[in-house]
């Protein structure tokens, strides 16, 4: 029902990525009535089209150094429905993504999102393709924004070869065009995503890299560094500190002398967002990449946020915070139910309607998890294994595989050692 | 052919000057060396290894707009060892940028233009200096393109002084070349000579994958013969050992700046007991010429590896092995002998910082014991 004409850059069916990943054709599947066969009826169709105009609550921002974003703003229903849609793809992908792991189909380290998923959404919706985004190992939802199908990621994160990265990568290392990735040492990313800005001006770029890292990341030397780096260098980058108040297990007030990170970059404008609101989300990030493209440096964000989960699967979560706080945000605080609110009381959507886009939105996760789950594993197979250490066609002459008889050659596309 | 010692220019700290002075004056003593020298071709040129990294980065930032070149001191200092000379003036702000003293960030940042398809020349001042931005080279460059299944490529060059300079003590002395060469999704270069530095930097800089490329600061001042194929802008070299002496009695395998020590000790063992050693010139750590070290052994059934890393788990460590599980082993008559650095961190006083590191008379005393000659 959402006409293709309103966000252009954005594909309207769902498009399986397969293994072909190259494509920039923007394959995000909005699970909309197009597949499904039901309408939304008549009467939201053509509301979807109309522009409106937002004015976010009075907290919705701090500004360090700078003069806050307007409080009020200009966007379409159709918008706030996108968002609505992909902030519940998200959820319910990273719901399946807790099932399977507990079904030991995807192994080692899961980093969920839940209840941060207002942050990838604003922020994707305030860009472009063109614009870059970094960020660590919490990373399913914004690989989902920046153009992979629920089931490429689902099918990394379970090891097949339809994943986004082939099945080689897993939960942390995912990529999508404009993303580069899915980073699995904490801060490693913002020198990063600096490195992305630099390569904005370098070549000229309308172009923005949003850099995101979390309050436990914040204290590390390489943020400083390329805070000083980015000042100087005047780079078009957004350093965005998603603080969800823990740091692993330790709460931000025991593992940073200050917690306002939207001042730690001292000499760089900050701005401290409501990160559980995507509206605020969204227009501090649109305020950001034009502070950035307009040639007026780096900036930082902090978006105040909350995981209902643990650090990841093997933390249970509730060792070093109490139920009540995590059942309070949820209830009171989630971002889901806060656009739901809006979008009824601004008419764009009745209570029935919603519960459809959820409806739609699990049934078409279910349908990912399903084909994901169908794809199949890499080829036990050595040549699989040797693949990609080099990029095809300029590899060392040999690789070593566990013993010598298992070194694999190259140009003879076989082992090295064997007859 | 020509016989490839460096013709010794002042070595910047003087100690050093010693073992080049002293083959010089044997050099000229020796006929055989004086009649190769006599009829060196006409049309050869000489280079400073500094002048080849030189001109080898000039034409690559000529040739390519996407490369740049980003470092401490490398644009208006003219490069702290002065190998980026006149890359500023010649090519603005924009292609030679200068860095804070900030190895962790300026790598990474690096890596993420390499990332979105620009292609550095990431110079560390010295590679001592790259432990600290180590999990950029390791974690974020070398590891991406596998663990994206080979969807994000990282065109990248990390280059500097590795090794020993003369009396820079420990924590500015360590040879990194076993480290790295360990990286899988690495390639790690060790150029000896002018040539090989103007061609492996030139192929390192087009090679599409993260490059560690190792130089020696006592390297940079010599001179070598290049020959006019060197010279073109679009000349590079393989990642392959060359056979710097021929020999066939020994075969003493080893990487930079060894390379003149072990051409020194081939000398004084030809001159003094008639032993004839094969040098061979790795140039390249990561890929490993395996085939070359056995072809060497398969002549000479005798090998010494020359190293300055630190003893243990080195690249002579690795040489080892490999000849070990290869046909090379059949044909060994005595077992292999390494010349490492000493398992210590590099004293200052000269007395004993020459006990620290390779020269040609202890690579004399591994061959001659390997060959049980007094």
């Amino acid at each position: 029902m959402l006409s293709a004409a309103m966000h252009a850059h954005r594909a309207v069916l769902p498009a399986s990525r397969g293994v072909s990943l190259l494509s920039r054709a923007g394959s995000r599947c909005l699970a909309t009535a197009t597949a499904t066969g039901t309408g939304a009826s008549g009467a939201s169709t053509s509301a979807s089209d109309d522009a409106i105009t937002i004015t976010l609550p009075d907290h919705s921002f701090e500004g360090y150094l700078v003069e806050p974003p307007s409080l009020e703003f200009h966007t379409t229903k159709g918008q706030l429905l996108q968002m609505y849609k992909d902030m519940v793809i998200i959820r319910r992908m990273e719901m399946a993504c807790d099932a399977l792991y507990k079904a030991k189909k995807i192994r080692g380290f899961c980093h969920l999102s839940v209840g941060q998923e207002a942050i990838a959404v604003g922020i994707e919706n305030a860009i472009t393709k063109l614009d870059s985004v970094i960020t660590s190992y919490r990373c399913h939802g914004f690989t989902y924004m920046r153009g992979a199908t629920v089931k490429a990621v689902l099918a990394e994160l379970m090891g097949r070869r339809a994943g986004v990265s082939h099945g080689k990568g897993g939960s942390m290392h995912l990529y999508a065009p404009g993303f580069y990735g899915g980073n699995g040492i904490v801060g490693a990313q913002v020198p990063l995503g600096a490195g992305l800005a630099f390569a904005h001006q370098y070549k000229n770029e309308d172009a923005c890299s949003f850099t995101l890292y979390g309050d436990g990341a914040s204290n590390q030397g390489q943020v400083f560094e390329s805070f000083n780096m980015a000042k100087l260098f005047n780079l078009p980058v957004v350093f965005c500190c998603e603080n969800n108040k823990y740091g692993m297990g330790t709460a931000a007030s025991r593992s940073s002398a200050t917690t306002e990170y939207f001042k730690r970059g001292q000499y760089i404008p900050g701005i401290k967002v409501d990160g559980m609101n995507v509206l605020s989300i969204y227009q501090a990030s649109k305020f950001a990449k034009d502070w950035c493209v307009s040639g007026k440096g780096p900036l930082v964000l902090e978006y105040e946020t909350y995981r209902y989960g643990g650090h990841s699967m093997s933390d249970p979560g509730t060792t070093y915070r109490t139920r009540e706080e995590i059942q309070n945000m949820r209830s009171k605080s989630d971002p889901i139910a806060g656009l739901k609110m809006h979008l009824i009381d601004l008419g764009i959507a009745t209570e029935a309607e919603v519960k459809a886009y959820d409806k739609q939105a699990r049934k078409h996760v279910d349908e990912q998890v399903e084909l994901a789950d169908a794809c199949a594993p890499p080829e036990a197979k050595l040549s699989i294994l040797f693949e990609d250490v080099y990029v095809k066609g300029t590899e060392t002459p040999t690789l070593r595989g566990r013993i010598s008889e298992d070194t694999w050659d190259f140009k003879k596309g076989g082992f090295a050692n064997r007859d | 052919m020509s016989l490839r010692l460096p013709v010794a220019r002042s070595v910047l700290q003087g100690c050093g000057a010693r073992s080049i002075a002293a083959v010089r004056a044997q050099a000229l003593a020796s006929s055989r060396f004086a009649t190769a020298r006599r009829y060196a071709s006409s049309k050869t040129t000489t280079m400073t290894v500094r002048d080849a990294l030189n001109s080898a980065m000039a034409e690559e930032l000529d040739r390519d707009d996407d490369v740049f070149i980003i470092g401490e001191e490398v644009a208006q200092y003219n490069g702290a060892y002065k190998v980026t000379k006149g890359l500023l003036d010649r090519f603005g702000e924009r292609r030679v940028v200068d860095t804070p003293i900030t190895e962790y960030g300026f790598a990474g940042l690096a890596v993420g233009a390499a990332l979105k398809g620009l292609k550095p020349i990431v110079e560390f001042m010295s590679f001592n200096f790259s432990m600290q931005a180590i999990d950029a080279v390791v974690n974020s460059a070398a590891k991406t393109h596998y663990m994206s299944g080979g969807t994000q490529k990282c065109q990248i060059v990390f280059r500097g002084t590795n090794g020993s300079a003369v009396g820079v003590a420990a924590q500015h002395s360590q040879d990194y070349s076993a480290w790295y060469g360990s990286i899988p999704g690495l390639k790690v270069l060790v150029p000896y000579s002018a040539e090989d530095a103007r061609g492996l930097l030139k192929a390192a800089i087009r090679d599409p994958n993260p490059v560690v490329f190792l130089e020696n600061e006592l390297l940079y001042g010599e001179s070598f013969e290049v020959s006019e194929e060197a010279l073109s802008p679009d000349f590079t070299l393989p990642y392959t050992a060359k056979v710097e002496r021929e020999g066939s009695d020994v075969s003493i395998v080893t990487y930079t700046r060894n390379v003149q020590f072990s051409l020194e000790a081939a000398e004084i063992l030809q001159r003094d007991h008639g032993i004839s050693a094969e040098v061979i010139n790795l140039r390249s750590i990561r890929p490993l010429d395996v085939d070359a070290i056995i072809k060497t052994v398969k002549k000479t059934n005798h090998l010494v590896t020359v190293e300055s890393t630190f003893p243990s788990f080195g690249v002579g460590s690795e040489i080892v092995a490999q000849i070990m599980e290869s046909e090379g082993f059949d044909y060994l008559d005595a077992p292999i002998k390494r010349v490492t650095g000493a398992d210590v961190p590099t004293p200052y006083a000269k007395e004993l910082e020459d006990f620290a590191f390779p020269d040609a008379p202890t690579i004399v005393r591994a061959v001659k014991d390997i060959l049980s000659v007094e």
